[in-house]
């Protein structure tokens, strides 16, 4: 048998690159026969067109301020103009972004909605996650609360039924995602152990129902029925019942992900803490959660972007939120044509938001997944 | 004879209808090195590991010396005494290999962070691995893993070590550094049950040596009469594929 010896130790080079320019790469990929070169020009004949057109009706014959003899609305209305009209947009900013809160005290709404963006952005801070977080939400919160109820401090009542626009769709939805997380954890925890069949039991069905009935039909239940079942004096506002319905909808759903991510976790970690004579709340709070929550991070990010948009839904009842201001604007009749812009705008305060707790959540994992691998 | 450190009788376990353990009786004296061999699914580990009731047990009694307390506070009591190292390490893989080893002093014996610290970075220094503390355990070689495991355990100042295959899960580069380690322990008079395949080891270390097969132990012997001259018929054929391998 012959034997083979290597004359050297191979030393490490560097990769290939592609050697193409970018001329060459294009002509191979997008001009590398006729039918490919037809097609191209083709596309980007359409794309020209297309975009030709919208930046006409967005841009160049849009009407953005009215002029010293027209009113907005009146230069939108001009014969001859085709494009959009964004002068309904600084004329009804007030109400889309804050409803019918008392005009004179709209500064309120306003800096409680700031609050809420600090509040987001002191959370996104991974060296602030800690538990003293839970209580500078509860300070912000509380603060956000206080500002747009007033009757303390000076400031005059506002009752909620007043509330509107932004602020109700932002306070929906951090509040109920607020109080929704901590009860996901309980209910998740719940139903993974096996030691209290009861409480497992009460913690599938409360997730079972709320997975099972539409939340549309938990809305109108909880502000047209739930009133007829409490007593007169009992009664509690029509925003808190639908938040109390966001908060029991959004732990349903969170808690089913957070048991995801519970059962992904291999049986060796829970031994090894049982072996160091950690009990079931140690185990749970420094071994397993930190670890599980890590795990389904997309799945909780993915939710509360459903759940921001899903506020929205809250026009069917006659809360005042950020898509019902926009329809109240349109409703005016001096506004009749400016349907699209009105929502345009609100789908752009949207997007905003949830495009970027998509993007944060992306480079959360990012950063995750470079330290904790095992 | 002074009063054994640890004493199983009569203990009997079935996974539903598999009878895993049957009237496994040993005991175990303070300071006393144990290894226990045999072939898979011979309830090697299940034993160890019903000595920390990481798994529960049907019928017996294992008693750790000094524990009186019952049901849930002797198995809290039992676990503070008894260190356990795994076959995959079963590090926290979200905490520094530090935090690792001082999460269950702070938490368990609430020992203050400063004391649970610095007698952590004491065993991470024997163990050799004191350099990496701040690291996370995906940083680290199997090997370094399995002795920050190790330190890990001795952390809680146990009276009984138990080894869970200690090895098996290693690149064969990296046993002996765990082994040094092991022997290293045994030399400062811990007392260790050691599940294992290590003969070299068993035959270096060990004061007696336990053979189980089909959940029975069917010999015990000191390491040289057991290696040299296995009694029973089940011991022989064990040896014999173990050693022409």
């Amino acid at each position: 048998m012959t034997r083979f010896l290597a004359p050297t130790i191979a030393t490490p080079r560097p990769a290939p690159q592609d050697p193409r320019q970018w001329h060459d790469r294009l002509r191979e990929d997008l001009f590398y026969s006729p039918g490919a070169t037809l097609a191209t020009l083709g596309m980007l004949a359409l794309l020209a067109f297309a975009g030709w057109h919208l930046l006409n009706w967005a841009l160049l014959d849009a009407v953005f301020t009215g002029t010293a003899e027209l009113s907005p609305s009146d230069a939108c209305r001009t014969p001859g103009v085709t494009g959009a009209c964004w002068a309904v947009i600084g004329d009804k900013l007030r109400l889309i972004l804050f409803g019918v809160y008392p005009y004179a005290e709209q500064w309120r709404p306003a800096v409680a909605c700031v609050l809420m963006i600090v509040l987001y952005v002191l959370s996104v801070q991974r060296r602030l996650w800690r538990p003293s977080l839970a209580l500078i939400w509860v300070v912000f919160l509380g603060a956000v609360i206080v500002l747009m109820r007033g009757g303390v401090f000076g400031l005059s009542s506002v009752t909620d039924d007043q509330w509107g626009g932004l602020p109700v769709t932002l306070i929906l939805s951090t509040l109920g995602l607020g109080m929704a997380f901590p009860v996901a954890i309980l209910l998740a925890l719940a139903r993974q152990q096996r030691k209290l069949p009861m409480l497992q039991a009460a913690s599938v069905g409360l997730i079972e129902f709320a997975r099972g009935v539409p939340l549309l039909v938990v809305l109108f239940m909880a502000s047209v029925m739930m009133p007829l079942f409490l007593p007169a004096d009992w009664q509690i506002s029509k925003l808190l019942r639908v938040l109390i319905a966001f908060t029991l909808f959004g732990a349903a759903y969170l808690a089913e992900v957070i048991r995801g991510g519970l059962q992904a976790i291999p049986a060796g970690q829970y031994e090894a803490a049982a072996a160091l004579s950690l009990n079931y709340a140690q185990t749970m709070r420094d071994v397993i959660l930190p670890q599980a929550l890590r795990m389904v991070i997309p799945g909780i990010v993915n939710i509360f972007i459903g759940f921001f948009k899903a506020t929205s839904i809250v026009v069917v009842v006659g809360i005042f939120d950020l898509m019902t201001a926009a329809k109240r604007a349109v409703s005016d009749p001096l506004w009749q044509n400016a349907g699209i812009e009105v929502y345009l705008f609100a789908a752009l305060i949207y997007f905003v938001f949830c495009f970027s707790l998509s993007r944060y959540s992306a480079r959360l994992e990012r950063d995750l997944a470079r330290g904790a691998t095992n | 004879m002074t009063q054994p450190l640890l004493t199983i009788t009569g203990l009997n376990k079935w996974f539903g209808e598999y009878h895993a353990l049957r009237d496994v009786d040993l005991s175990v004296a303070s300071g006393e090195r144990i290894v226990v061999c045999g072939p898979s699914g011979s309830g090697k580990s299940t034993l160890i590991r019903c000595i920390n009731r990481i798994e529960q047990f049907e019928q017996g009694s294992i008693v750790l010396e000094g524990v009186t307390e019952k049901g849930a506070r002797q198995t809290e009591s039992i676990r503070r005494q008894v260190g356990m190292v795994f076959q995959h390490f079963n590090l926290f893989p979200h905490m520094s290999v530090l935090d690792n080893c001082t999460l269950a002093p702070m938490r368990s014996l609430k020992q203050p962070r400063a004391q649970a610290e610095s007698y952590a970075r004491e065993l991470l220094d024997r163990v050799r691995i004191a350099d990496q503390a701040d690291k996370l355990p995906g940083q680290l070689s199997g090997g370094q893993q399995q002795r920050v495991a190790i330190a890990r355990a001795l952390c809680m100042k146990p009276r009984l070590m138990l080894f869970d295959e200690p090895t098996s899960a290693l690149d064969p580069e990296m046993v002996q550094e765990v082994l040094d380690t092991m022997v290293g322990l045994a030399e400062d008079g811990m007392t260790m049950i050691c599940v294992t395949h290590e003969m070299g080891f068993a035959r270096q270390v060990a004061d007696r040596v336990v053979f189980m097969d089909r959940g029975q132990i069917l010999e015990v012997a000191p390491p040289a009469a057991f290696f040299d001259h296995p009694e029973h018929e089940r011991s022989r054929e064990f040896l014999g594929k173990l050693l022409h391998h």
